[in-house]
């Protein structure tokens, strides 16, 4: 039964989350940019274009101009999780994978970073008076989500093991449309319902900041609007 | 631009302290909620409004038909959908606006600026926000927030500070262009913006100066420089043939020391030996359909530019000095009003004013005698449109560096403020994106508090006594402002304005006599 539950609640999340984020990734596509509008300095060629996404992406580049504070609390986080997301694609193959058996031990204590980050960015919250004042309730629970998630599962790999081997199977069996038993230890019911939670959640909250930074015009213009004419469908319209 | 006023010439009493600012320039100031609230510029007249193609005055369904808009404008416009979306309130841009830095008000923060309308999106277009409004901030659409809007809205300069600080560049400057467009949409727009749009579409240029008039004062200006210098330097007027179409705010015409840097281009062109006119249509550089969001009224004064240059048959387009000007013309003219296959593929379209008079220094054909603004200590102010929104030269960052390289061949004693109030991480002076009206000079003095701290810095540490500025909005502003800072109103200069003081025309006697000469003329005509 509970099984079940759990398969049914990962293959919608699963849907969920693809479609939704095809849905929204198509729409930012699809939507013209009428004007140029990259932030100058800007880069004047396409290579160019890709290396300034590239250092916002994997050093978040105006963040570190911006906030020191922010940036590292942000980058702990993010790069913490990075590695632990990697590390749980053990619990999707079969056999896993040499790099991912590499990075098991930095996988297990990122998770450390993982929460430090989160409480740091979330002491902010409530500590900093500008970000207190902007920040709405959706916007803690948001970090509540994901501390939960860090805490339940390092709950399990730290205090109350699970059978992971259990959860395992359960997880292959899910990508070949079977229903294995799982596994019924708090924590890790806890841990899975937060995660369906959160994919569920990412299509219609702010975590579409993931897609939308490679989407914004600011950045991922290239500067040459007097050597090539820009023009948006809708604004050729008003040429005829 | 609007005219100036006489505050300037208002008693030394009725001034602020007269010390300086002095301080970090980016000095986080305590909250004062809803200090700004009732700073709300003047609503613009229904015939403000109607000449541009939006209703009067507010309509009776306003509600309704913002909310459509909200959604036809994230249809239409990337930027304005991402950016609803995609932020995440963490907080880096909350200390980089100059009005929330000079006000306190903590809704002049970037994002809580953002909020004001993305709290309403949510409300209309998102799951979160129809279901569980309370949880994401989502609110309806009231004459209240209504009212907020056109407060806050009315409180971004458009300078784009905060874009260069936002980890997925959102650029506030899109989402108050989106909101003042929604608010024209339903009738309420502002009278500054849509008024001088009018007067653009009617006569040719922002101030309404007519033919004979424009045509009088450059009379007058050739005069001047020719009782200055004894060289006759002509400024044409439309004429027919001529291979370069100057466009240059209207200020420049008219307002101190906008005027000053007309000359000096006069003086640049003159010593190159290039043809060079004005148009009458086209007697305007500036574009506040920018500021409004509206892309069809930008696109109609940018046609003007086009037509002229066809109908004088020019080879080249060159713009004066002016900040969202050079923006609309660099990133936006080859896309509202191009192609340019009739002009001279071998320059750039357009070209700003500062590129052809750096290229004639490297030349050589300008003589320079910097000794003649030894009288000078000077900074620059890098203008926001320029800095962060356009380009000079062929290299990214070129905006930053021409100017200064000119600044530098023309002036012996050159000083840059901080650098993280210059450049890409310029103050804006306070009066741009269509503030620069007088009925909201407490913001503007506000806004300008920034500038004027970074200033009194290297006024402090080298003994700077003037600032120069490449913006008619921003020339303007500070003359206004700067003596509400102890800094005299003649403490900002244009550019051009030092170009011509260290440039030795051909046949001009050198060095010291000229200006004597000049001065005599005057005053043998005073008598």
């Amino acid at each position: 039964m509970l099984s079940t539950l759990y398969a049914v609640l990962f293959y919608v999340a699963t849907i969920l989350l693809v479609t939704g984020l095809a849905v929204k990734i198509r729409q930012y596509a699809r939507t013209p940019a009428p004007l140029k509008i990259p932030t100058t300095p800007a880069p004047t060629t396409r290579s160019g274009v890709f290396w300034r996404i590239f250092r916002e992406v994997v050093f978040f580049e105006s963040l570190f101009k911006s906030n020191k504070w922010i940036w590292l609390f942000g980058y702990m986080f993010h790069g913490a999780m990075l590695l632990v997301l990697l590390r749980h694609l053990r619990y999707f193959t079969q056999p896993v994978w040499w790099w991912v058996e590499l990075i098991q031990p930095f996988g297990i204590y990122a998770s450390f970073a993982m929460a430090l980050g989160l409480l740091g960015l979330w002491a902010r919250r409530f500590l900093v008076e500008r970000i207190r004042y902007i920040s709405n309730p959706s916007d803690h629970l948001m970090l509540v989500l994901l501390l939960g998630i860090v805490l339940s599962g390092m709950n399990m790999k730290f205090l109350t093991p699970t059978d992971i081997i259990s959860v395992k199977v359960f997880f292959l069996g899910l990508l070949r449309f079977q229903i294995n038993e799982l596994p019924d230890t708090p924590a890790l019911l806890v841990h899975l319902g937060l995660v369906a939670t959160l994919m569920i959640i990412f299509p219609i909250s702010k975590l579409l900041h993931a897609p939308g930074v490679f989407f914004s015009p600011t950045r991922n213009q290239v500067d040459n609007p007097r050597e090539k004419r820009h023009l948006a469908p809708w604004a050729a319209e008003l040429e005829k | 631009m609007a005219p100036l006023d006489d505050s300037a010439k208002k008693k030394p009493a009725e001034m602020m302290d007269v010390r300086g600012p002095d301080g970090d320039p980016l000095e986080i100031p305590k909250f004062a909620c809803e200090s700004m609230r009732e700073s709300e510029p003047y609503p613009a007249y229904p015939e403000h409004n109607l000449k541009l193609g939006f209703p009067g005055e507010l309509i009776d369904n306003w509600q309704e038909v913002a909310i459509a808009k909200i959604g036809e404008l994230a249809k239409k416009n990337r930027a304005f959908q991402v950016y609803l979306d995609a932020c995440v309130k963490c907080g880096a841009c909350t200390d980089k606006c100059h009005y929330f830095l000079g006000s306190g008000d903590p809704k002049n923060m970037p994002v809580a600026r953002q909020d004001l309308l993305r709290s309403v999106y949510r409300r209309y277009y998102t799951f979160a926000g129809k279901y569980f409004p309370w949880l994401v901030g989502a609110r309806d659409l009231t004459k209240e927030v209504l009212d907020e809007w056109y407060a806050y809205y009315h409180q971004c300069s458009q300078c784009r500070r905060c874009s260069v600080f936002c980890p997925y560049g959102i650029d506030t400057a899109e989402i108050s262009m989106a909101a003042r467009e929604i608010m024209d949409s339903i009738g309420i727009g502002q009278k500054y913006c849509n008024e001088i749009i009018g007067k653009v579409k009617d006569v040719g240029n922002n101030l309404g100066l007519q033919e004979k008039a424009l045509a009088a004062t450059l009379e007058g200006l050739e005069e001047d420089i020719e009782d200055d210098t004894g060289v006759s330097v002509r400024i044409p007027l439309d004429e027919k043939g001529a291979d370069i179409l100057l466009v240059t705010p209207s200020a420049d015409f008219f307002a101190e020391p906008h005027i000053e840097g007309l000359i000096g281009y006069a003086k640049v062109f003159h010593q190159a030996g290039v043809s060079w006119t004005l148009s009458s249509y086209a007697s305007e550089a500036a574009n506040f359909g920018l500021f409004i969001g509206s892309y069809e009224n930008m696109r109609d004064v940018s046609l003007r530019i086009r037509k002229a240059a066809e109908d004088l048959g020019v080879k080249r387009i060159i713009f004066g000095e002016c900040g969202h000007a050079w923006r609309v013309a660099y990133s936006f003219l080859n896309t509202l009003a191009g192609p340019f296959d009739f002009l001279d593929q071998n320059y750039p379209i357009p070209q700003h004013i500062l590129e052809f008079t750096w290229n004639e220094i490297q030349k050589g054909t300008l003589k320079l005698d910097k000794s003649r603004n030894d009288h000078i200590r000077l900074t620059y102010h890098d203008s926001c449109n320029v800095a962060r929104a356009s380009r000079m030269g062929d290299k990214p960052g070129g905006q930053f560096e021409i100017p200064r390289n000119v600044l530098k061949a023309v002036c012996n004693h050159y000083y840059d403020m901080d650098r993280d109030t210059i450049m890409e991480s310029t103050v804006c002076c306070g009066g741009g994106g269509g503030l620069l009206t007088d009925e909201i000079m407490d913001l503007r003095v506000k806004g300008a508090g920034p500038r004027m701290k970074a200033l009194k810095q290297v006024t402090d540490d080298f003994g700077v006594t003037h600032m120069a500025a490449i913006c008619a909005i921003c020339k303007t502003q500070f003359s206004k402002v700067m003596p509400k800072y102890g800094y005299g109103m003649d403490s900002i200069l244009s550019v051009h304005q030092l170009v011509s003081n260290a440039i030795i025309l051909d046949g001009q006697e050198d060095g010291e006599d000229a200006a004597p000469q000049g001065d005599a003329a005057a005053a043998e005509a005073n008598q």
